[in-house]
C-alpha cells in the first residue's frame, strides 16, 4: 500500500537568536524539518547544540526569531494565550527532570483532573472521571487508589515520570515531545518508561519527538533521526541510514562516544 | 595475582531513620580489589550501590552507622579507627571518593587553586603555596586539564570540566583505592567519555592503585571494569568478570538488568527491551528468603522461605540463587 504520509509538524528556516551585540548567540540556525504523523523522530546533539531551544519553540514556549512552524499543514498561530492553549491540546511534552515538572501545590488527583478538563470533560460525573484516572494510572502500572491525596514529590523519580505518561494518556495529544525523558532515571526504569512510551504511541497514534544526547537510545526508539550541531541540522534520514552509515564526521563522533559492548570502544578520539 | 589493595569482609552498615527504624542497606558484603584492577558495581536505583560506596570509606556519619565487618586497605584495617583519624589519614591517601554530583563539591567563592590549598592543609602536608601550585600543575598536566583551570572560579567551567577538576583533586594524594559513584551520569556522552578516559589514564599512570566504579549504565561498566558485582537489596547477587556478567549472566536479576542494555549497534533494534517488573523490597523488613523472589520469573515456593547462600563455579564466579548453573541456563533457553 503506497499510502502518502501526512506531515504533522514542520518548520522552515527556523531560527532563534539569544542576546545581541557581543553576546549574540545563534542557538538555532535556519532549521528545516518535517515530522510525519505517527512517526518517532529523534533529535540528537550534544549539550549546547540547540536541541532544547528547538523543542521550546515547537512547544510555543519561546517565539522563534525567524521562520515559521506549521502544524498539520497550517501555519501555527499562537498569538494569544487562548490560541496557545488550543495549540497545547495537540502538542504535549515530557521533560528531563520529573522533580520540577509538577506544580508542588497540586495533589496528584488535581494534576490528572486538569487533563480531563482540558479535553472538555469538565461536566462529566465524578465517577466517570475517577474511572478515567484509574484507567490512565493502570496504563502506567500505578495504582490510582494509592495516589489520591498524595503530592507528586512523595513519589520516586521513575513513578513521577510514569505519572507524566498517565497525563499524556488522558490528554491524547497529536504530538508528544520528550526532552531527555530518561536521562535522570536508572537503566532499568528507563526500559519501563521507553516500553510505556511505545505502547502509548500505538494506543493513541501520536507523533513522538525524542530529544536526546544518547545516540544509542535514538537508534533504539526512532524511525528517523535528525542530528544537530551548533544549531544546525547536519544530517537526517532513517535511523538505520544515519546510525549504521553516518556521513558526517560529527555523527560518527557522537556514535563513537557511546560505550559499546559488541565492538571495541575507541577512547583515543577525545 | 597482584597485590590485594582493598579487602572487605562481611561489611554490614545500616541507616537509622527518624523513627528509630533500621534500614540495612549494605548486608554482609565481601569483596576484593587487586592492584591495577577496576571493579564495577551494578544494580538499579535503591539497591544499595551508593551506600556501599559510602561505607567503603570507613568514615561514617548519621544516619549511616557501622555494624560489623572489616575494611582492610593495603593491609591496614580501617574499621576500628577514630573518625577524625580516618578523615585525615585514610581519606584521600588510601581511599578517595567521587560522588555523582562531584562538581558541586567545588567552593563557588574560591578559585580552584585556593580550594586545592585547603585540601592539602586538611591533610597536614604543610607544603607552601609554591609547592602546592607546582604539584597541582603537574597533576593537571598529566590528566590533560589546562593549567588555566587552576586560576578559574567553578562557575567559569563547564559541567564536564568541573567533574574532571574534582576527580583530579580527589587523586591529588595518589589514593590506593578510588571509589567513583556514577561519576559521569550527569554529563552528556562526550564529556562522559572524557571522564572515563581520564580515569583510565589515572590507572595507567599509577596515580590511583585501583578503581571501584559504580553505575547503572552497563555498557559503560563493561568497557571500564575488569570484574563486575551485581547488587540487589543490599546484598551481592552475582560476581564475575565483566564479560561473563554482561554476556552470560546467571542470576535472574542480573539477567533482567542485561535486558535493559541499549547500544547503537546493528541488531539491537530487533531486541525488545525487557524491564524487571516491580520495585526493590523495603529494607526495613527485608524478605526472609531470597530478596529477589517477589520479582523473579522463575520463583519457587522454597525461594521465599530459605535464605540463599552463594554458589561458586569452578572459574571463581559466584552467584546467589537456589538453582544450579545448568538449571538456570535451561530456564533461560526456554525463555
Amino acid at each position: 500500500m503506497a499510502e502518502e504520509k501526512q506531515v504533522c509538524l514542520s518548520g522552515k528556516g527556523l531560527t532563534k537568536v539569544f542576546g545581541f551585540g557581543r553576546q549574540r548567540t545563534l542557538a538555532v540556525d535556519h532549521v528545516d524539518f518535517s515530522f510525519y504523523e505517527g512517526e518517532i523522530v529523534s533529535i540528537v546533539g550534544e549539550s549546547g547544540s540547540g536541541k532544547t531551544t528547538l523543542a521550546k519553540m515547537l512547544l510555543g514556549l519561546i517565539n522563534p526569531t525567524e521562520g515559521e512552524i506549521a502544524f498539520q499543514g497550517q501555519v501555527r498561530d499562537i498569538s494569544s494565550q487562548k490560541k496557545r492553549k488550543e495549540y497545547w491540546k495537540n502538542i504535549q511534552a515530557i521533560f528531563q527532570d520529573p522533580f520540577s515538572s509538577y506544580n508542588i501545590f497540586n495533589k496528584i488527583d488535581a494534576v490528572l483532573l486538569d487533563c480531563i478538563h482540558m479535553r472538555g470533560g469538565r461536566n462529566l460525573p465524578h465517577e466517570k472521571k475517577v474511572e478515567l484516572m484509574t484507567e490512565a494510572c493502570g496504563f502506567v502500572n500505578l495504582k490510582f487508589a494509592e495516589l489520591t491525596n498524595k503530592y507528586p514529590f512523595e513519589l520516586s523519580g521513575g513513578q513521577m515520570q510514569r505519572l507524566m505518561i498517565a497525563r499524556i494518556f488522558l490528554l491524547k495529544p497529536k504530538v508528544l515531545l520528550a526532552d531527555e525523558p530518561t536521562s535522570m532515571i536508572d537503566a532499568c526504569s528507563r526500559a519501563t518508561i521507553l516500553d510505556m512510551l511505545m505502547d502509548l504511541r500505538r494506543e493513541i497514534g501520536m507523533t513522538l519527538i525524542f530529544i536526546t544526547h544518547d545516540i544509542g537510545l535514538a537508534y533504539f526508539v526512532s524511525d528517523s533521526v535528525y542530528i544537530m550541531e551548533h544549531g544546525k541540522i547536519v544530517e537526517h534520514g532513517s535511523a538505520d541510514e544515519v546510525i549504521l552509515n553516518p556521513k558526517e564526521v560529527y555523527t560518527r563522533r557522537l556514535i563513537n562516544d557511546v560505550p559499546k559492548i559488541y565492538e571495541e570502544w575507541d577512547l583515543s578520539t577525545v | 595475582m597482584g597485590k590485594i589493595l582493598l579487602e572487605v569482609r562481611e561489611l554490614t552498615t545500616k541507616y537509622v531513620t527518624r523513627f528509630r527504624e533500621d534500614v540495612y542497606a549494605v548486608d554482609h558484603v565481601s569483596l576484593q580489589v587487586e592492584e591495577g584492577k577496576a571493579l564495577g558495581i551494578a544494580g538499579e536505583s535503591g539497591c544499595g550501590k551508593s551506600t556501599l560506596a559510602l561505607s567503603l570509606m570507613g568514615y561514617y556519619f548519621a544516619p549511616l552507622h557501622y555494624i560489623s565487618g572489616d575494611i582492610i586497605v593495603d593491609g591496614r584495617n580501617i574499621t576500628g579507627m577514630d573518625p577524625d583519624t580516618v578523615r585525615k589519614a585514610v581519606l584521600g591517601r588510601d581511599v578517595a571518593y567521587i560522588p555523582q554530583a562531584a562538581m558541586n563539591a567545588l567552593n563557588p567563592t574560591q578559585k580552584v587553586i585556593n580550594f586545592i590549598e585547603d585540601v592539602i592543609k586538611v591533610h597536614d602536608l604543610g607544603a607552601d603555596k609554591k609547592e602546592i601550585y607546582e604539584r597541582a600543575r603537574i597533576l593537571f598536566e598529566t590528566v590533560g586539564l589546562p593549567e588555566s583551570v587552576l586560576h578559574k572560579y567553578p562557575v567559569e567551567l563547564s559541567g564536564g570540566m568541573k567533574q574532571r577538576t574534582v576527580i583530579a583533586i580527589a587523586v591529588l594524594l595518589s589514593p590506593k583505592v578510588l571509589i567513583a559513584d556514577e561519576p559521569s551520569s550527569a554529563l552528556d556522552v562526550t564529556s562522559q567519555k572524557m571522564v572515563i578516559k581520564m580515569l583510565m589514564r589515572l590507572m595507567e599512570d599509577g596515580l590511583i592503585g585501583s578503581l571501584i566504579f559504580i553505575t547503572h549504565e552497563l555498557p559503560l561498566l563493561y568497557n571500564v571494569t575488569d570484574d563486575i558485582m551485581v547488587m540487589y537489596a543490599g546484598q551481592i547477587v552475582e560476581k564475575g568478570t565483566a564479560r561473563e556478567i554482561v554476556f552470560d549472566p546467571l542470576h535472574p536479576y542480573a539477567k533482567g538488568l542485561m535486558g535493559s542494555i541499549i547500544v547503537p549497534e546493528e541488531g539491537v533494534r530487533d531486541v525488545k527491551l525487557t524491564a524487571i517488573p516491580g520495585a526493590p523490597p523495603n529494607l526495613k523488613k527485608p524478605p526472609s528468603g531470597c530478596r529477589f523472589a517477589e520479582r523473579c520469573k522463575y520463583v519457587q515456593p522454597l525461594c521465599k522461605v530459605t535464605s540463599v547462600g552463594f554458589k561458586e563455579l569452578d572459574n571463581g564466579r559466584t552467584y546467589r540463587c537456589i538453582f544450579s548453573e545448568a538449571e538456570l541456563r535451561e530456564a533461560y533457553q526456554n525463555g
